[in-house]
């Protein structure tokens, strides 16, 4: 692959649920090994930009375009996009009654894969990464996010990222109800993901900075009413933490009002 | 007439086939005394059982059809249509070599031989209206164990048969009980002595080859004090443009302290009304336990019951239906306790697809006096589209105060999140949706020997191919 291209480039995206529009002209450029984070405040569009890319049927591209590894998505399934690298941690998995956790996994990594994994690897593998999320045995025959804890639900995602082994991890609000510890191995499973396969991308979303703390980016952007209104290095989480999104928010409506509303009334 | 002249060929069913009929004996279309006498004559059979028979055939002419059942789809049956009696070879064989050759073709093809080898205690094979095919290992003989078919039974045990048969179901339960009664032919046999566990399973297996065929297998299984074994059956059938008509009876006894399971893969094909009959008393501290899977037939009426007589009685239903297009799936289970202590599960999934229609009909009812008794129903319902539908008839009749009694029922679509989820993992909708269908039935085909799990998410398969997008 050239160096030239980057891993995920998103540019000017536009998406709508059922006529209403989130994402207003979305650009963000993730390359090989690099972390962004997206924060913004709630209702941003955070969560729908993360659905877009997984190609959720219900959020409508209505302009702009999503390339990985300069690779148009836009008219693929979810299924193919899972397999041409991208990876979506849900915010809120599903539960799946009467599916193992190892039937489940191993059916996606050979839905992934396109080919079956030699049993005795896959085993092998999956020990060590759930030795490494400290859970236990058992976990692996209970059914797929049926009764299990938030905390379970994270590590869940977390080990399916790292069976999976994408070229680039979408996180959407991994930290949101985790403690201090659950939030700790999550961030632990994700840098050991990051040191054996280097040329990942992760593009973590989030509401706080403190998951920021553990797993360190790149590059911080700011996600206000459907578009990124700034972007910076580590140093901008710290000012969010600081100061809240108040005065962003400001700014934003303010350059809204001055710039987008007369694009829109000719509409 | 040729039975293959219009055979219809359906894509989806494996067990479509069908081999050129031959018969030594087939009685003609229709149902009158004399085809009940004709039978019972072919048969050799005592005065008392020809007696039962007629008895039986005026309780089925008396009885109207049953009102509450999806009749647009059962006065379909045109009983002077069917032919009740069908023997394709004279003699019944012990060695699969013997059994004539286009009958074993057909075991062949479906397996039996191969799975007898690999995992049965015993075997019977059934094709039209006779068992063509029995074995038994040397070892449970030796115990005393009987498993035969049940015009054998008649025959060379016939005491046992006549203190049993028609105990538990009377001829005159319901229509197609009295029917059963009058035509009965073939089914097994099976006596348990007292402390045997036969740890492996008997498996008969029931084929119905000719055109407008009708089968009344009739089985009971005895289990002494102490005792346990596993029965499996399996059906299925040729596809043909008309119908045909299996009806069967099944009466299981568990006496004090004794386990019967009895597991049933019915996969019929798409033209079989299947109008069963099926119950179970269980004495004090016995245990029963229906395992039912119901994926083929155009209708199927089936409620396994159970009656707990005896304290520390313990019952089981647990069945899955799936009804896909053209195909109704009317089953359930009724669960009577008749004593203190005793205790029951029913466990229903159902799922539905392309218009395909389920219900669960339940009954729960505890006698007053019957204190303590513990149950517990649940009955899920899955929908895989728009067109299809689901109803839930649950009935209980509680009249003991000390009871505990749980009931929970569900229906749910598959949703699109699932799939999303699932989806986003590499799956594609087809492999997703076959994903979520084989978790749904996961109670069930836990509960099956391995080899059968296998076969039953290998049909479940067959089945989904081609209905999602």
């Amino acid at each position: 692959m050239a160096e030239s291209i980057p891993l995920l480039k998103i540019e000017d995206l536009h998406v709508q649920i059922e006529d209403k529009e989130i994402l207003r002209g979305v650009n963000l450029e993730v390359k090989r090994g690099e972390v962004h984070a997206l924060m913004g405040p709630n209702g941003s569009g955070k969560s729908t930009l993360s659905y877009a890319l997984m190609g959720h049927p219900r959020y409508e591209i209505t302009s702009g375009n999503i390339r990985l590894n300069g690779e148009d998505l836009l008219d693929m399934g979810p299924d193919e996009r899972s397999r041409k690298g991208m990876f979506l941690a849900f915010q809120y998995p599903m539960a799946i009654p009467g599916v193992s956790v190892v039937n489940f996994l191993r059916t996606a990594l050979k839905s992934v894969r396109g080919q079956d994994v030699p049993i005795r690897e896959f085993r092998k593998d999956l020990r060590e990464q759930m030795a490494a999320l400290q859970m236990s045995d058992q976990f692996i025959s209970r059914y797929v996010n049926e009764g299990f804890s938030g905390g379970e639900k994270k590590r869940f995602e977390i080990l399916q990222m790292a069976m999976l082994k994408p070229g680039i991890a979408v996180m959407d609000e991994t930290d949101s109800g985790l403690d201090i510890d659950a939030l700790r191995v999550v961030s632990d499973g994700v840098n050991r993901l990051r040191e054996t396969n280097p040329e990942m991308g992760v593009l973590l979303i989030t509401h706080y900075q403190r998951l920021l703390n553990y797993i360190t980016p790149d590059q911080v952007h700011v996600l206000v009413n459907g578009r990124i209104v700034r972007s910076g290095g580590k140093e901008l989480a710290l000012e969010l933490e600081a100061e809240g999104y108040d005065q962003i928010i400001r700014d934003a409506q303010a350059s809204d009002a001055a710039v987008v509303l007369p694009q829109e009334v000719t509409v | 007439m040729s039975a293959t002249d219009d055979l219809k060929v359906e894509q989806d069913y494996k067990y479509g086939f069908s081999d050129p009929e031959q018969f030594v004996f087939k009685s003609r279309r229709g149902l009158d005394e004399q085809v009940v006498r004709d039978i019972s004559k072919m048969k050799d059979e005592p005065d008392w059982m020809r007696e039962f028979r007629v008895k039986s055939l005026g309780y089925f002419n008396k009885r109207p059809m049953p009102a509450w059942l999806n009749n647009q789809v059962l006065n379909d049956i045109d009983f002077e249509n069917i032919f009740y009696y069908l023997r394709s070879t004279e003699k019944q064989a012990t060695d699969w070599n013997d059994v004539p050759d286009d009958i074993k073709n057909t075991f062949d093809r479906l397996g039996i031989p191969d799975a007898e080898r690999k995992f049965l205690a015993g075997v019977t094979a059934q094709y039209e209206s006779e068992v063509v095919y029995h074995s038994i290992r040397e070892d449970l003989t030796k115990l005393g164990v009987i498993f035969t078919d049940m015009d054998t039974a008649l025959r060379e045990y016939p005491d046992k048969v006549k203190e049993y048969f028609g105990t538990i179901i009377p001829p005159n339960d319901n229509k197609f009980a009295a029917l059963n009664s009058a035509v009965w032919s073939g089914g097994s046999f099976v006596w348990i002595p007292a402390g045997v566990k036969v740890e492996i399973p008997l498996q008969a297996y029931f084929r119905i080859n000719a055109e407008n065929m009708g089968q009344f297998e009739r089985t009971l299984i005895i289990a002494e004090p102490g005792s346990f074994v596993h029965y499996i059956e399996g059906c299925t059938a040729p596809v043909y443009s008309s119908d045909s008509l299996h009806s069967a009876v099944v009466e299981l006894i568990a006496l004090e302290g004794a386990h019967i399971r009895y597991t049933t893969i019915q996969n019929w094909s798409k033209n079989v009304f299947n109008l069963v009959t099926k119950r179970a008393v269980a004495h004090k501290n016995a245990t029963v336990e229906w395992v039912d899977g119901n994926l083929g037939s155009k209708l199927t009426v089936k409620y396994p019951a159970i009656y707990l007589v005896g304290e520390g009685a313990r019952g089981e239903v647990l069945s899955v239906a799936l009804a896909g297009k053209d195909q109704h799936q009317d089953a359930g289970a009724k669960i009577i306790h008749a004593a203190p202590n005793t205790s029951s599960t029913i466990t229903s999934k159902s799922i539905s697809k392309d218009g395909g229609r389920t219900t669960y009909r339940g009954l729960l009812k505890v006698y007053e006096g019957c204190e303590n008794v513990k149950s517990n129903v649940r009955c899920d319902a899955l929908l895989l589209d728009d067109l299809s539908r689901s109803d839930t008839y649950p009935t209980m009749e509680i009249d003991e105060s000390n009871v505990d009694i749980g009931h929970e029922a569900s229906v749910s679509k598959v949703g699109e999140e699932q799939l999303f989820y699932l989806m986003s993992r590499g799956l594609t909708e087809e492999e997703a949706t076959m994903m979520i269908v084989n978790g749904f039935f996961e109670p069930f085909t836990k509960e099956l020997p391995m080899e059968y799990a296998v076969e039953l998410n290998r049909l479940l398969q067959l089945e989904m191919e081609g209905s999602v997008g």
